[in-house]
Protein backbone atom coordinates (compact mmCIF):
# COMPACT_ATOMS: atom_id res chain seq x y z
CA UNK A 1 0.00 0.00 0.00
CA UNK A 2 2.58 2.39 1.18
CA UNK A 3 4.71 1.60 -1.79
CA UNK A 4 1.95 2.27 -4.26
CA UNK A 5 1.29 5.59 -2.67
CA UNK A 6 4.91 6.50 -3.00
CA UNK A 7 5.01 5.60 -6.64
CA UNK A 8 1.96 7.69 -7.46
CA UNK A 9 3.39 10.69 -5.63
CA UNK A 10 6.58 10.30 -7.62
CA UNK A 11 4.51 10.26 -10.76
CA UNK A 12 2.69 13.43 -9.74
CA UNK A 13 5.96 15.08 -8.98
CA UNK A 14 7.19 13.99 -12.35
CA UNK A 15 4.22 15.69 -13.95
CA UNK A 16 5.01 18.92 -12.14
CA UNK A 17 8.61 18.52 -13.19
CA UNK A 18 7.55 18.13 -16.78
CA UNK A 19 5.30 21.20 -16.61
CA UNK A 20 8.14 23.19 -15.06
CA UNK A 21 10.48 22.09 -17.79
CA UNK A 22 7.98 23.26 -20.42
CA UNK A 23 7.59 26.58 -18.66
CA UNK A 24 11.35 27.09 -18.80
CA UNK A 25 11.45 26.01 -22.41
CA UNK A 26 8.62 28.36 -23.29
CA UNK A 27 10.44 31.29 -21.63
CA UNK A 28 13.49 30.62 -23.75
CA UNK A 29 11.41 30.33 -26.91
CA UNK A 30 9.72 33.64 -26.09
CA UNK A 31 13.07 35.38 -25.67
CA UNK A 32 14.36 33.95 -28.92
CA UNK A 33 11.12 34.88 -30.67
CA UNK A 34 11.38 38.52 -29.59
CA UNK A 35 14.98 38.70 -30.72
CA UNK A 36 14.11 36.98 -33.98
CA UNK A 37 11.20 39.31 -34.58
CA UNK A 38 13.31 42.43 -34.03
CA UNK A 39 15.99 41.17 -36.39
CA UNK A 40 13.44 40.11 -39.00
CA UNK A 41 11.71 43.50 -38.84
CA UNK A 42 15.01 45.35 -39.12
CA UNK A 43 16.41 43.28 -41.95
CA UNK A 44 13.21 43.11 -43.99
CA UNK A 45 12.67 46.86 -43.89
CA UNK A 46 16.22 48.14 -43.55
CA UNK A 47 18.08 46.00 -46.04
CA UNK A 48 16.42 47.54 -49.11
CA UNK A 49 17.79 51.03 -48.42
CA UNK A 50 21.29 49.86 -47.73
CA UNK A 51 23.63 50.24 -50.64
CA UNK A 52 26.99 51.82 -51.26
CA UNK A 53 25.52 55.31 -51.54
CA UNK A 54 23.72 54.92 -48.21
CA UNK A 55 26.98 54.04 -46.48
CA UNK A 56 29.22 56.56 -48.24
CA UNK A 57 27.10 59.68 -48.69
CA UNK A 58 25.93 62.47 -46.41
CA UNK A 59 22.25 63.11 -45.78
CA UNK A 60 20.79 65.37 -48.45
CA UNK A 61 17.58 67.29 -49.14
CA UNK A 62 16.61 67.91 -45.53
CA UNK A 63 17.80 64.43 -44.59
CA UNK A 64 15.17 62.76 -46.73
CA UNK A 65 17.75 61.41 -49.14
CA UNK A 66 21.41 60.46 -49.20
CA UNK A 67 23.29 58.33 -46.73
CA UNK A 68 24.48 58.17 -43.17
CA UNK A 69 28.26 58.35 -43.57
CA UNK A 70 28.73 61.19 -41.03
CA UNK A 71 26.84 59.21 -38.42
CA UNK A 72 28.96 56.11 -39.03
CA UNK A 73 32.17 58.13 -38.86
CA UNK A 74 30.98 60.00 -35.78
CA UNK A 75 30.12 56.80 -33.93
CA UNK A 76 33.48 55.34 -34.94
CA UNK A 77 35.41 58.37 -33.63
CA UNK A 78 33.46 58.67 -30.42
CA UNK A 79 34.00 54.97 -29.75
CA UNK A 80 37.75 55.41 -30.22
CA UNK A 81 37.77 58.17 -27.63
CA UNK A 82 35.69 56.02 -25.32
CA UNK A 83 38.31 53.25 -25.64
CA UNK A 84 41.18 55.66 -25.02
CA UNK A 85 39.43 56.88 -21.88
CA UNK A 86 37.81 53.80 -20.39
CA UNK A 87 40.32 51.03 -21.11
CA UNK A 88 43.47 52.40 -19.44
CA UNK A 89 41.61 53.76 -16.42
CA UNK A 90 39.36 50.73 -16.12
CA UNK A 91 42.17 48.19 -16.34
CA UNK A 92 44.41 50.18 -14.02
CA UNK A 93 41.63 50.50 -11.45
CA UNK A 94 40.90 46.77 -11.70
CA UNK A 95 44.58 45.92 -11.23
CA UNK A 96 44.75 48.10 -8.16
CA UNK A 97 41.55 46.71 -6.73
CA UNK A 98 42.45 43.08 -7.32
CA UNK A 99 46.24 42.99 -6.93
CA UNK A 100 47.24 45.83 -4.64
CA UNK A 101 44.39 46.85 -2.38
CA UNK A 102 44.14 45.10 0.97
CA UNK A 103 40.94 43.10 0.68
CA UNK A 104 38.39 44.01 3.29
CA UNK A 105 35.41 46.21 4.03
CA UNK A 106 36.60 49.06 1.87
CA UNK A 107 37.21 46.95 -1.24
CA UNK A 108 33.79 45.37 -0.79
CA UNK A 109 32.29 48.84 -0.57
CA UNK A 110 34.13 49.91 -3.72
CA UNK A 111 32.87 46.89 -5.63
CA UNK A 112 29.33 47.59 -4.49
CA UNK A 113 29.68 51.20 -5.60
CA UNK A 114 30.91 50.03 -9.01
CA UNK A 115 27.95 47.74 -9.46
CA UNK A 116 25.61 50.58 -8.56
CA UNK A 117 27.44 52.93 -10.90
CA UNK A 118 26.86 50.45 -13.70
CA UNK A 119 23.15 50.71 -12.97
CA UNK A 120 22.95 54.50 -13.12
CA UNK A 121 20.64 55.50 -16.02
CA UNK A 122 22.58 56.69 -19.04
CA UNK A 123 20.74 60.03 -19.21
CA UNK A 124 22.21 60.84 -15.80
CA UNK A 125 25.67 60.21 -17.22
CA UNK A 126 24.72 62.42 -20.17
CA UNK A 127 23.75 65.34 -17.97
CA UNK A 128 26.81 64.82 -15.78
CA UNK A 129 28.98 64.86 -18.89
CA UNK A 130 27.37 68.08 -20.02
CA UNK A 131 27.92 69.74 -16.67
CA UNK A 132 31.52 68.58 -16.30
CA UNK A 133 33.09 68.11 -19.74
CA UNK A 134 31.04 70.53 -21.82
CA UNK A 135 30.70 73.35 -19.29
CA UNK A 136 33.24 72.98 -16.48
CA UNK A 137 36.16 71.78 -18.63
CA UNK A 138 34.98 74.02 -21.46
CA UNK A 139 35.22 71.35 -24.16
CA UNK A 140 31.87 72.50 -25.54
CA UNK A 141 29.61 69.99 -27.25
CA UNK A 142 32.26 67.83 -28.89
CA UNK A 143 33.60 64.37 -29.70
CA UNK A 144 35.88 64.50 -26.69
CA UNK A 145 33.11 65.47 -24.25
CA UNK A 146 30.82 62.74 -25.60
CA UNK A 147 33.66 60.19 -25.70
CA UNK A 148 34.61 60.89 -22.09
CA UNK A 149 30.97 60.67 -21.04
CA UNK A 150 30.58 57.30 -22.74
CA UNK A 151 33.90 56.35 -21.18
CA UNK A 152 32.51 57.08 -17.72
CA UNK A 153 29.45 55.05 -18.56
CA UNK A 154 31.63 52.10 -19.63
CA UNK A 155 34.11 52.33 -16.77
CA UNK A 156 32.19 50.29 -14.18
CA UNK A 157 31.62 47.55 -16.74
CA UNK A 158 35.28 47.59 -17.76
CA UNK A 159 36.55 47.57 -14.19
CA UNK A 160 34.23 44.75 -13.19
CA UNK A 161 35.03 42.63 -16.25
CA UNK A 162 38.77 43.24 -15.90
CA UNK A 163 38.72 42.42 -12.22
CA UNK A 164 36.83 39.24 -12.87
CA UNK A 165 39.42 38.25 -15.46
CA UNK A 166 42.26 39.05 -13.05
CA UNK A 167 40.71 37.07 -10.25
CA UNK A 168 40.51 33.93 -12.40
CA UNK A 169 44.29 33.81 -12.76
CA UNK A 170 45.34 30.89 -10.53
CA UNK A 171 46.98 31.83 -7.26
CA UNK A 172 49.72 29.31 -7.94
CA UNK A 173 51.06 31.46 -10.81
CA UNK A 174 51.28 34.49 -8.56
CA UNK A 175 52.93 32.51 -5.78
CA UNK A 176 55.39 30.91 -8.17
CA UNK A 177 56.39 34.32 -9.39
CA UNK A 178 56.59 35.93 -5.96
CA UNK A 179 58.68 33.00 -4.71
CA UNK A 180 61.25 33.73 -7.42
CA UNK A 181 61.67 37.22 -6.01
CA UNK A 182 59.38 39.13 -8.34
CA UNK A 183 58.01 42.45 -7.21
CA UNK A 184 54.26 42.90 -7.22
CA UNK A 185 54.35 44.84 -10.45
CA UNK A 186 56.53 42.19 -12.10
CA UNK A 187 54.05 39.54 -11.03
CA UNK A 188 51.21 41.56 -12.53
CA UNK A 189 53.03 42.41 -15.75
CA UNK A 190 54.63 39.07 -16.54
CA UNK A 191 52.19 36.51 -15.18
CA UNK A 192 48.80 37.94 -14.28
CA UNK A 193 48.11 40.36 -17.14
CA UNK A 194 49.05 38.02 -20.02
CA UNK A 195 46.81 35.41 -18.53
CA UNK A 196 43.91 37.80 -17.84
CA UNK A 197 44.16 39.68 -21.14
CA UNK A 198 41.54 37.67 -23.05
CA UNK A 199 38.96 38.21 -20.33
CA UNK A 200 39.81 41.88 -20.06
CA UNK A 201 39.54 42.36 -23.83
CA UNK A 202 36.25 40.52 -24.09
CA UNK A 203 34.70 42.39 -21.20
CA UNK A 204 35.91 45.70 -22.53
CA UNK A 205 34.59 45.09 -26.02
CA UNK A 206 31.20 44.10 -24.67
CA UNK A 207 31.15 47.31 -22.64
CA UNK A 208 32.07 49.30 -25.73
CA UNK A 209 29.40 47.64 -27.79
CA UNK A 210 26.90 48.90 -25.29
CA UNK A 211 28.40 52.40 -25.26
CA UNK A 212 28.41 52.61 -29.06
CA UNK A 213 24.66 52.20 -29.12
CA UNK A 214 23.88 54.70 -26.36
CA UNK A 215 21.92 57.83 -27.22
CA UNK A 216 21.24 59.67 -24.01
CA UNK A 217 24.84 60.31 -22.95
CA UNK A 218 25.77 61.91 -26.29
CA UNK A 219 22.54 63.84 -26.63
CA UNK A 220 23.70 66.63 -24.37
CA UNK A 221 27.45 66.36 -24.91
CA UNK A 222 28.14 66.71 -28.60
CA UNK A 223 25.92 64.77 -30.99
CA UNK A 224 24.44 67.03 -33.64
CA UNK A 225 21.11 66.92 -35.44
CA UNK A 226 22.72 67.51 -38.81
CA UNK A 227 26.17 68.59 -39.92
CA UNK A 228 27.17 69.36 -43.47
CA UNK A 229 30.79 68.38 -42.76
CA UNK A 230 32.71 65.57 -41.04
CA UNK A 231 34.34 66.22 -37.65
CA UNK A 232 37.91 67.48 -38.09
CA UNK A 233 39.09 67.59 -34.48
CA UNK A 234 38.18 66.14 -31.11
CA UNK A 235 36.46 69.42 -30.35
CA UNK A 236 34.07 69.15 -33.31
CA UNK A 237 30.46 68.24 -32.93
CA UNK A 238 29.50 65.04 -34.68
CA UNK A 239 26.61 62.94 -35.91
CA UNK A 240 26.17 59.49 -34.43
CA UNK A 241 24.15 56.44 -35.45
CA UNK A 242 21.96 56.07 -32.35
CA UNK A 243 21.18 59.78 -32.24
CA UNK A 244 20.53 59.90 -35.97
CA UNK A 245 18.11 57.01 -35.54
CA UNK A 246 16.37 58.87 -32.71
CA UNK A 247 15.96 61.96 -34.89
CA UNK A 248 14.76 60.08 -37.91
CA UNK A 249 12.12 58.29 -35.88
CA UNK A 250 10.85 61.13 -33.69
CA UNK A 251 12.21 64.57 -34.55
CA UNK A 252 12.15 64.77 -38.33
CA UNK A 253 9.55 66.99 -40.00
CA UNK A 254 8.43 64.16 -42.25
CA UNK A 255 8.85 60.99 -40.24
CA UNK A 256 6.84 58.80 -42.59
CA UNK A 257 9.06 59.73 -45.55
CA UNK A 258 12.33 58.97 -43.79
CA UNK A 259 11.15 55.74 -42.18
CA UNK A 260 13.22 53.55 -44.56
CA UNK A 261 16.32 55.61 -43.73
CA UNK A 262 15.60 55.08 -40.03
CA UNK A 263 15.35 51.33 -40.60
CA UNK A 264 18.58 51.34 -42.56
CA UNK A 265 20.32 53.28 -39.79
CA UNK A 266 19.02 50.89 -37.15
CA UNK A 267 20.26 47.90 -39.14
CA UNK A 268 23.73 49.41 -39.57
CA UNK A 269 23.90 50.15 -35.85
CA UNK A 270 22.81 46.64 -34.89
CA UNK A 271 25.28 45.11 -37.34
CA UNK A 272 28.05 47.29 -35.88
CA UNK A 273 27.26 46.20 -32.32
CA UNK A 274 26.93 42.61 -33.48
CA UNK A 275 30.31 42.90 -35.17
CA UNK A 276 31.91 44.18 -31.94
CA UNK A 277 30.44 41.24 -30.05
CA UNK A 278 31.70 38.90 -32.73
CA UNK A 279 35.20 40.32 -32.34
CA UNK A 280 34.94 39.64 -28.61
CA UNK A 281 33.90 36.05 -29.23
CA UNK A 282 36.65 35.43 -31.79
CA UNK A 283 39.29 36.94 -29.53
CA UNK A 284 38.16 34.81 -26.63
CA UNK A 285 38.31 31.70 -28.81
CA UNK A 286 41.79 32.51 -30.05
CA UNK A 287 43.12 33.15 -26.57
CA UNK A 288 41.44 30.01 -25.27
CA UNK A 289 43.03 27.78 -27.84
CA UNK A 290 46.36 29.44 -27.11
CA UNK A 291 45.84 28.86 -23.40
CA UNK A 292 44.95 25.24 -24.10
CA UNK A 293 48.33 24.88 -25.80
CA UNK A 294 49.90 26.39 -22.69
CA UNK A 295 51.46 29.47 -24.26
CA UNK B 1 67.18 18.12 25.58
CA UNK B 2 67.06 20.51 22.69
CA UNK B 3 70.45 21.90 23.59
CA UNK B 4 71.94 18.45 23.53
CA UNK B 5 70.79 17.90 20.01
CA UNK B 6 72.09 21.27 18.98
CA UNK B 7 75.42 20.45 20.49
CA UNK B 8 75.74 17.14 18.74
CA UNK B 9 74.86 18.84 15.48
CA UNK B 10 77.47 21.48 16.08
CA UNK B 11 80.16 18.97 16.83
CA UNK B 12 79.43 17.10 13.67
CA UNK B 13 79.49 20.26 11.70
CA UNK B 14 83.03 21.01 12.76
CA UNK B 15 84.22 17.92 10.96
CA UNK B 16 82.82 19.30 7.71
CA UNK B 17 83.33 23.02 7.73
CA UNK B 18 80.96 24.81 5.32
CA UNK B 19 82.44 26.02 2.08
CA UNK B 20 80.89 29.41 1.55
CA UNK B 21 82.20 32.53 3.14
CA UNK B 22 78.99 34.22 4.17
CA UNK B 23 78.97 32.04 7.23
CA UNK B 24 81.75 34.07 8.77
CA UNK B 25 79.54 37.11 8.59
CA UNK B 26 76.79 35.01 10.09
CA UNK B 27 78.80 33.91 13.07
CA UNK B 28 79.88 37.48 13.59
CA UNK B 29 76.28 38.58 13.68
CA UNK B 30 74.82 35.81 15.75
CA UNK B 31 77.81 34.71 17.70
CA UNK B 32 76.86 31.13 16.90
CA UNK B 33 78.08 28.49 14.59
CA UNK B 34 77.13 28.08 10.99
CA UNK B 35 73.38 27.90 10.95
CA UNK B 36 71.77 28.77 7.65
CA UNK B 37 68.37 28.88 9.29
CA UNK B 38 67.80 29.64 12.92
CA UNK B 39 64.34 30.09 14.35
CA UNK B 40 63.82 31.23 17.92
CA UNK B 41 60.55 31.29 19.84
CA UNK B 42 58.46 31.67 16.72
CA UNK B 43 54.75 32.26 17.25
CA UNK B 44 52.61 32.64 14.16
CA UNK B 45 49.04 33.88 13.89
CA UNK B 46 46.33 33.90 11.24
CA UNK B 47 44.24 36.76 12.55
CA UNK B 48 43.70 35.89 16.19
CA UNK B 49 44.19 32.18 15.67
CA UNK B 50 47.63 30.98 16.60
CA UNK B 51 49.00 28.45 14.12
CA UNK B 52 52.56 27.95 15.35
CA UNK B 53 53.60 27.76 18.99
CA UNK B 54 57.07 28.59 20.18
CA UNK B 55 59.06 26.97 17.39
CA UNK B 56 62.81 26.61 17.88
CA UNK B 57 64.80 24.93 15.16
CA UNK B 58 68.09 25.29 13.39
CA UNK B 59 69.39 24.02 10.10
CA UNK B 60 72.98 24.00 9.04
CA UNK B 61 74.29 24.81 5.64
CA UNK B 62 73.70 22.03 3.10
CA UNK B 63 71.84 18.85 3.84
CA UNK B 64 68.16 18.04 4.00
CA UNK B 65 65.83 18.80 6.87
CA UNK B 66 62.47 17.09 6.58
CA UNK B 67 59.37 18.35 8.36
CA UNK B 68 56.78 15.69 9.02
CA UNK B 69 53.45 15.66 10.77
CA UNK B 70 49.74 15.17 10.14
CA UNK B 71 47.79 17.54 7.86
CA UNK B 72 47.09 20.95 9.31
CA UNK B 73 49.88 20.71 11.86
CA UNK B 74 51.60 23.86 10.63
CA UNK B 75 54.50 22.48 8.63
CA UNK B 76 53.54 24.33 5.46
CA UNK B 77 52.86 27.52 7.41
CA UNK B 78 56.29 27.17 8.96
CA UNK B 79 57.91 26.67 5.57
CA UNK B 80 56.22 29.77 4.23
CA UNK B 81 57.52 31.77 7.17
CA UNK B 82 61.05 31.16 5.90
CA UNK B 83 60.63 33.05 2.61
CA UNK B 84 57.91 35.35 3.87
CA UNK B 85 55.29 33.95 1.53
CA UNK B 86 52.84 34.40 4.38
CA UNK B 87 53.17 38.13 3.81
CA UNK B 88 50.81 37.57 0.89
CA UNK B 89 48.11 36.33 3.23
CA UNK B 90 46.25 39.20 4.81
CA UNK B 91 46.00 39.53 8.55
CA UNK B 92 48.92 37.35 9.62
CA UNK B 93 51.63 38.21 12.09
CA UNK B 94 54.39 36.56 14.02
CA UNK B 95 56.58 36.93 17.06
CA UNK B 96 60.07 35.64 17.69
CA UNK B 97 63.15 35.62 15.51
CA UNK B 98 63.72 33.99 12.14
CA UNK B 99 67.32 34.29 11.02
CA UNK B 100 68.56 33.19 7.64
CA UNK B 101 72.27 33.35 7.00
CA UNK B 102 72.56 35.32 10.18
CA UNK B 103 70.06 38.02 9.34
CA UNK B 104 66.65 38.43 10.93
CA UNK B 105 64.38 38.24 7.88
CA UNK B 106 61.51 39.93 9.69
CA UNK B 107 63.62 42.96 10.41
CA UNK B 108 61.90 45.97 8.82
CA UNK B 109 65.02 46.62 6.76
CA UNK B 110 64.80 43.24 5.03
CA UNK B 111 64.50 43.33 1.26
CA UNK B 112 61.84 40.66 0.70
CA UNK B 113 62.62 40.37 -3.02
CA UNK B 114 66.26 39.71 -2.23
CA UNK B 115 65.26 37.25 0.49
CA UNK B 116 63.12 35.24 -1.90
CA UNK B 117 66.01 35.10 -4.34
CA UNK B 118 68.14 33.51 -1.64
CA UNK B 119 65.38 31.26 -0.36
CA UNK B 120 63.70 29.49 -3.27
CA UNK B 121 60.47 27.56 -3.02
CA UNK B 122 58.97 24.56 -4.77
CA UNK B 123 55.25 24.07 -4.32
CA UNK B 124 53.03 21.09 -3.76
CA UNK B 125 51.37 21.33 -7.16
CA UNK B 126 53.81 21.83 -10.04
CA UNK B 127 53.09 25.39 -11.14
CA UNK B 128 54.99 26.16 -14.33
CA UNK B 129 53.90 29.40 -15.99
CA UNK B 130 51.94 29.05 -19.23
CA UNK B 131 55.07 29.87 -21.18
CA UNK B 132 57.72 27.83 -22.96
CA UNK B 133 60.18 25.66 -21.04
CA UNK B 134 62.93 28.15 -21.81
CA UNK B 135 60.89 31.15 -20.69
CA UNK B 136 59.96 29.41 -17.46
CA UNK B 137 63.58 28.89 -16.49
CA UNK B 138 64.66 32.29 -17.77
CA UNK B 139 61.81 33.96 -15.88
CA UNK B 140 63.72 34.49 -12.63
CA UNK B 141 66.95 35.78 -14.18
CA UNK B 142 64.93 38.05 -16.47
CA UNK B 143 62.96 39.72 -13.70
CA UNK B 144 66.23 40.25 -11.91
CA UNK B 145 67.56 42.11 -14.91
CA UNK B 146 69.44 39.56 -17.03
CA UNK B 147 68.89 40.43 -20.70
CA UNK B 148 71.89 38.87 -22.41
CA UNK B 149 70.64 36.00 -24.57
CA UNK B 150 73.79 33.91 -24.29
CA UNK B 151 73.89 34.29 -20.55
CA UNK B 152 70.23 33.31 -20.34
CA UNK B 153 70.75 30.21 -22.50
CA UNK B 154 73.65 29.26 -20.30
CA UNK B 155 71.57 29.66 -17.13
CA UNK B 156 68.70 27.68 -18.64
CA UNK B 157 70.98 24.79 -19.60
CA UNK B 158 72.76 24.75 -16.26
CA UNK B 159 69.53 24.93 -14.27
CA UNK B 160 67.87 22.17 -16.28
CA UNK B 161 70.96 20.02 -15.83
CA UNK B 162 70.87 20.80 -12.13
CA UNK B 163 67.30 19.55 -11.99
CA UNK B 164 68.13 16.45 -14.07
CA UNK B 165 65.75 17.51 -16.81
CA UNK B 166 68.11 18.74 -19.50
CA UNK B 167 68.39 15.48 -21.43
CA UNK B 168 64.64 15.14 -21.61
CA UNK B 169 63.88 18.62 -22.87
CA UNK B 170 66.98 19.93 -24.61
CA UNK B 171 65.41 19.39 -28.04
CA UNK B 172 62.17 21.14 -27.21
CA UNK B 173 63.04 24.11 -25.07
CA UNK B 174 60.44 26.23 -26.83
CA UNK B 175 57.55 23.83 -26.26
CA UNK B 176 54.96 24.86 -23.69
CA UNK B 177 56.02 23.88 -20.19
CA UNK B 178 52.51 22.58 -19.63
CA UNK B 179 53.07 19.90 -22.27
CA UNK B 180 55.47 18.15 -19.88
CA UNK B 181 54.35 15.35 -17.59
CA UNK B 182 53.56 16.16 -13.96
CA UNK B 183 56.90 14.87 -12.70
CA UNK B 184 58.80 16.75 -15.39
CA UNK B 185 56.84 19.88 -14.55
CA UNK B 186 57.90 19.57 -10.92
CA UNK B 187 61.55 19.21 -11.92
CA UNK B 188 61.06 22.19 -14.21
CA UNK B 189 59.86 24.15 -11.20
CA UNK B 190 62.96 23.07 -9.33
CA UNK B 191 65.11 24.16 -12.28
CA UNK B 192 63.25 27.47 -12.34
CA UNK B 193 64.21 28.05 -8.73
CA UNK B 194 67.84 27.01 -9.31
CA UNK B 195 68.07 29.61 -12.07
CA UNK B 196 67.96 32.45 -9.55
CA UNK B 197 70.83 30.83 -7.61
CA UNK B 198 69.31 30.48 -4.17
CA UNK B 199 71.17 29.23 -1.12
CA UNK B 200 68.20 27.54 0.48
CA UNK B 201 65.46 25.48 -1.13
CA UNK B 202 62.08 25.13 0.52
CA UNK B 203 60.00 22.27 -0.80
CA UNK B 204 56.37 21.88 0.14
CA UNK B 205 55.39 18.24 -0.43
CA UNK B 206 57.00 18.35 -3.88
CA UNK B 207 56.11 14.75 -4.68
CA UNK B 208 52.54 14.62 -3.46
CA UNK B 209 51.10 15.36 -6.90
CA UNK B 210 53.34 13.10 -9.00
CA UNK B 211 53.49 9.35 -9.64
CA UNK B 212 55.88 6.95 -7.85
CA UNK B 213 58.50 6.90 -10.60
CA UNK B 214 58.59 10.68 -10.76
CA UNK B 215 58.72 10.72 -6.97
CA UNK B 216 61.79 8.52 -7.07
CA UNK B 217 63.51 10.87 -9.51
CA UNK B 218 62.70 13.91 -7.42
CA UNK B 219 63.98 12.18 -4.29
CA UNK B 220 67.23 11.32 -6.07
CA UNK B 221 67.42 14.93 -7.18
CA UNK B 222 66.95 16.19 -3.63
CA UNK B 223 69.85 14.00 -2.48
CA UNK B 224 71.92 15.37 -5.35
CA UNK B 225 71.01 19.01 -4.67
CA UNK B 226 71.67 18.89 -0.94
CA UNK B 227 75.39 18.87 -1.63
CA UNK B 228 75.08 22.46 -2.80
CA UNK B 229 71.91 23.73 -1.19
CA UNK B 230 70.31 23.77 2.21
CA UNK B 231 67.02 21.98 1.68
CA UNK B 232 64.00 22.07 3.93
CA UNK B 233 61.30 19.76 2.75
CA UNK B 234 57.78 19.27 4.02
CA UNK B 235 56.46 15.78 3.47
CA UNK B 236 53.52 13.79 4.67
CA UNK B 237 55.37 10.65 3.73
CA UNK B 238 57.47 9.35 6.61
CA UNK B 239 59.35 6.86 4.46
CA UNK B 240 60.34 9.72 2.24
CA UNK B 241 61.63 11.70 5.20
CA UNK B 242 63.58 8.65 6.34
CA UNK B 243 65.02 8.10 2.86
CA UNK B 244 66.15 11.57 1.94
CA UNK B 245 66.70 13.70 5.02
CA UNK B 246 69.60 14.21 7.38
CA UNK B 247 67.45 15.88 10.01
CA UNK B 248 63.79 15.50 10.76
CA UNK B 249 61.39 17.69 12.69
CA UNK B 250 58.00 16.46 13.85
CA UNK B 251 55.15 18.96 13.96
CA UNK B 252 51.90 18.39 15.80
CA UNK B 253 49.11 20.93 16.20
CA UNK B 254 51.39 23.88 15.58
CA UNK B 255 54.16 22.70 17.86
CA UNK B 256 57.52 21.35 16.90
CA UNK B 257 57.45 18.29 19.14
CA UNK B 258 60.92 17.05 18.41
CA UNK B 259 63.71 17.41 15.92
CA UNK B 260 67.10 15.90 15.38
CA UNK B 261 69.06 13.55 13.19
CA UNK B 262 66.74 11.52 11.06
CA UNK B 263 68.25 8.19 12.06
CA UNK B 264 67.76 9.06 15.70
CA UNK B 265 64.21 10.37 15.31
CA UNK B 266 63.14 7.24 13.52
CA UNK B 267 64.89 4.78 15.81
CA UNK B 268 64.92 6.42 19.21
CA UNK B 269 62.31 9.17 19.35
CA UNK B 270 62.38 10.95 22.69
CA UNK B 271 58.77 12.03 22.76
CA UNK B 272 55.93 9.58 23.05
CA UNK B 273 53.90 11.50 20.45
CA UNK B 274 56.70 11.27 17.91
CA UNK B 275 56.90 7.55 18.48
CA UNK B 276 53.14 7.21 18.15
CA UNK B 277 53.16 9.09 14.87
CA UNK B 278 56.12 7.29 13.40
CA UNK B 279 54.78 3.90 14.32
CA UNK B 280 51.50 4.84 12.70
CA UNK B 281 49.30 5.07 15.76
CA UNK B 282 47.73 8.28 14.45
CA UNK B 283 47.98 10.70 11.57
Amino acid sequence: MNRNKNISSVREWKGAELAGCWLLRFSLILVLFILGFIIYDLVSKGLEVINWEFLSDSPRVGMTEGGILPAIIGTFYVTLITIAFAVPFGVAAAIYLNEYAVQGRITRLVRMALRNLAGVPSIVFGLFGMAVFVKLFGFGPSLIAAGFTLGLLTLPVTVTAAEEALSTVPRSYREGSFALGATRWQVVRTVVLPRAMPGILTGTILGLARAAGETAPILATGAAFFLPYLPDSVFSQFMALPYHLFIMSTQHHDIAAVRPIAYGTALVLVVLVFFLNLVAVVLRRRFRSRAAKGL
Amino acid sequence: MMMQIVNTLKNENKLHPPLTNNSSEESALTGKDHFEVKVENLQFFYGRKQALFDINIEAQEKGVTALIGPSGCGKTTFLRVLNRMNDLVTDTHLEGRVCIQGRDIYDPATDVVELRKRVGMVFQQPNPFPKSIFDNIAYGPRIHGEKNKNRLSEIVEKSLQGAALWDEVKDRLYDPALSLSGGQQQRLCIARVLAVQPKILLMDEPTSAVDPIATQRIEDLVRELCRDYTIIIVTHNMQQAARISDYTGFFLQGELIEWGETSRIFTRPRDQRTEDYITGRFG
